[in-house]
């Protein structure tokens, strides 16, 4: 028997294919969550009043100080028991989204907090509106510079989407697994995964990278 | 309406936890009258204008502006704290300038002087951009429409400020030591603007300074803080040449030795 044989290299490539899509579909979605929503915390956290604010930090600490796969079983397992039946898919990346929504917010939290003060004051002393002063100047001087911070957690996000498979949706890391379970041969499937994430972080590192260097020139912050 | 004061402070008191910062302030500003804040650091002029342009709330008293209440509106017949929105309306005739000019990095100074126009006054795009061009063009930089903040130098950023808050049309302007972070050779440039924004338009000024003899050459009148209160105040050449409270005198004789 070979270490390597291309046959099983063949065999499990349009397997693993749909799994492949599956990760990427579910990263680009619980991260497009993630972004809207950690920064939708991050604002109340800023502009709430003392009770508000207090409340969003401790639900935002409350996700970050649980696990995922627990957070994942919570929505998709004890929900029905008290009839709410969330389709695996919704709940898988509902609860991505949710969970790096919580540590994304404390990066855009890091952004907002680098703003001068005086920024703020400014913007008072002209009399725009808080939507305003949010949207056109707190947000383009706050968001540019923590762009590497928020692309940590986009692969951070990526390398945890095999917990999905724990609420059986065949992501990739699950399939290379069932291919080699079924053929009694592991090294080349999971090879193949792992090459993928490996390709997939440096090709989104690299975009990542790129984003933040377009931002900060775009906003005249560098 | 035409006598009662631009801005009045009434029995207004500011504290910061056990700290009293400023104490029963009293002070009437009348319209188009300018009016120097002096005295040593830490004695309340910032919180002064930084109460005005609201940037504060102040625990009690009252400041008026062009007639009606700043920090309160009527309510249901009776005096109540403001609001948003009554803060917005009234704030709307008073604009400052801080002395880490605040300029939006990620705006030209064109930029700069339109946003609020646009977004707040409501004019189009092209009246704000005519009256940004102008008010450039009286602070001198003309030429320096399309730069960002980071390129230009502290006394052009100051004006482009100045030209900013003006771009608004308020009754009152606040200036907050606005020539302290500049390089010597540029705090002309900047008083120079001041001179001619007394000269030219109809504006009520309240300026902290350093700039003595600015403040003696400019002002209407001196207002000497020592303490949270008004220790002295009194024309420039009263309070310069003569003056009667013995801080005043250590003050000035401090500051005049310092060059
Ligand atoms: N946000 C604040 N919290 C606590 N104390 C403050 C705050 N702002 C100003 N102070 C205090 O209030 C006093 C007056 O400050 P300020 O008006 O800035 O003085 P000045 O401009 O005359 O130097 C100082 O003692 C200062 O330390
Ligand atoms: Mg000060």
């Amino acid at each position: 028997m070979n270490i390597w044989d291309w046959f099983y290299v063949q065999e499990a490539l349009p397997y693993l294919y749909r799994g492949a899509v599956v990760t990427v579909q579910a990263t680009l979605l619980g991260f497009a969550i993630a972004l809207v929503l950690g920064l939708v915390f991050a604002i109340i956290r800023h502009a709430g009043g003392p009770l508000v604010s207090r409340a969003m930090a401790e639900t935002v600490e409350f996700i970050r100080s649980t696990p995922l796969l627990l957070q994942v079983f919570f929505v998709y397992f004890v929900g029905p028991q008290f009839g709410i039946v969330i389709p695996a898919w919704i709940a898988g990346i509902g609860v991505l989204g949710i969970h790096y929504a919580a540590y994304c917010s404390e990066v855009y939290r890091a952004g907002i907090e680098a703003v001068d003060e005086g920024q703020w004051e400014a913007s008072t002393a002209l009399n725009l509106s808080p939507l305003r002063t949010w949207r056109v100047i707190i947000l383009p001087q706050a968001i540019p510079p923590v762009v590497p911070g928020l692309g940590n957690y986009f692969i951070g996000m990526f390398k945890d989407t095999p917990i999905l498979a724990a609420i059986a949706i065949l992501e990739m890391l699950q399939r290379a697994k069932n291919f080699g379970a079924e053929n009694y041969r592991y090294i080349e499937a999971i090879t193949m995964a792992g090459i993928f994430y490996l390709v997939f972080s440096l090709v989104a590192s690299a975009i990542v990278q790129a984003v933040g260097y377009w931002l900060n020139r775009r906003y005249h912050l560098t | 309406m035409s006598d009662a004061p631009m801005v009045r402070f009434e029995n207004v008191t500011k504290r910061y936890g056990s700290l009293t910062v400023l104490d029963e302030l009293n002070l009437d500003i009348a319209a188009n009258e300018k009016v120097s804040i002096i005295g040593p650091s830490g004695s309340g002029k910032t919180t002064v204008l930084r109460m005005l342009m609201t940037l504060e709330r102040i625990n009690e008293g009252v400041i008026w502006v062009d007639g009606e209440p700043l920090t309160h509106e009527q309510r249901n017949g009776r005096m109540a704290p403001a609001g948003d929105r009554h803060l917005r309306r009234v704030r709307g005739k008073i604009g400052m300038v801080f002395q880490h000019f605040n300029l939006f990095p990620h705006m030209t100074a064109l930029a700069n002087c339109m946003e609020a126009p646009v977004s707040v006054l409501g004019l189009s795009k092209q009246e704000a951009e005519a009256r940004a061009a102008e008010l450039l063009d009286m602070v001198g930089l003309a030429d320096k429409k399309g730069h960002y903040p980071i390129q230009l130098s502290g006394g052009q950023k100051q004006r482009v400020a100045i030209a900013r808050a003006l771009a608004m049309r308020p009754k009152v302007m606040l200036f907050d030591e606005v020539t302290s972070a500049l390089d010597p050779e540029l705090v002309g440039e900047v008083l120079n603007v001041i001179r001619k924004l007394g000269a030219e338009h109809n504006l009520t000024m309240l300026m902290v300074t350093h700039q003595m003899g600015f403040a003696r050459e400019f002002s209407d009148r001196v207002c000497f803080f020592y303490g949270g209160r008004i220790a002295e105040q009194g024309p420039p050449d009263k309070l310069f040449n003569d003056p009667e409270n013995e801080r005043t005198r250590q003050f000035l004789s401090a500051v005049l030795e310092a060059g």
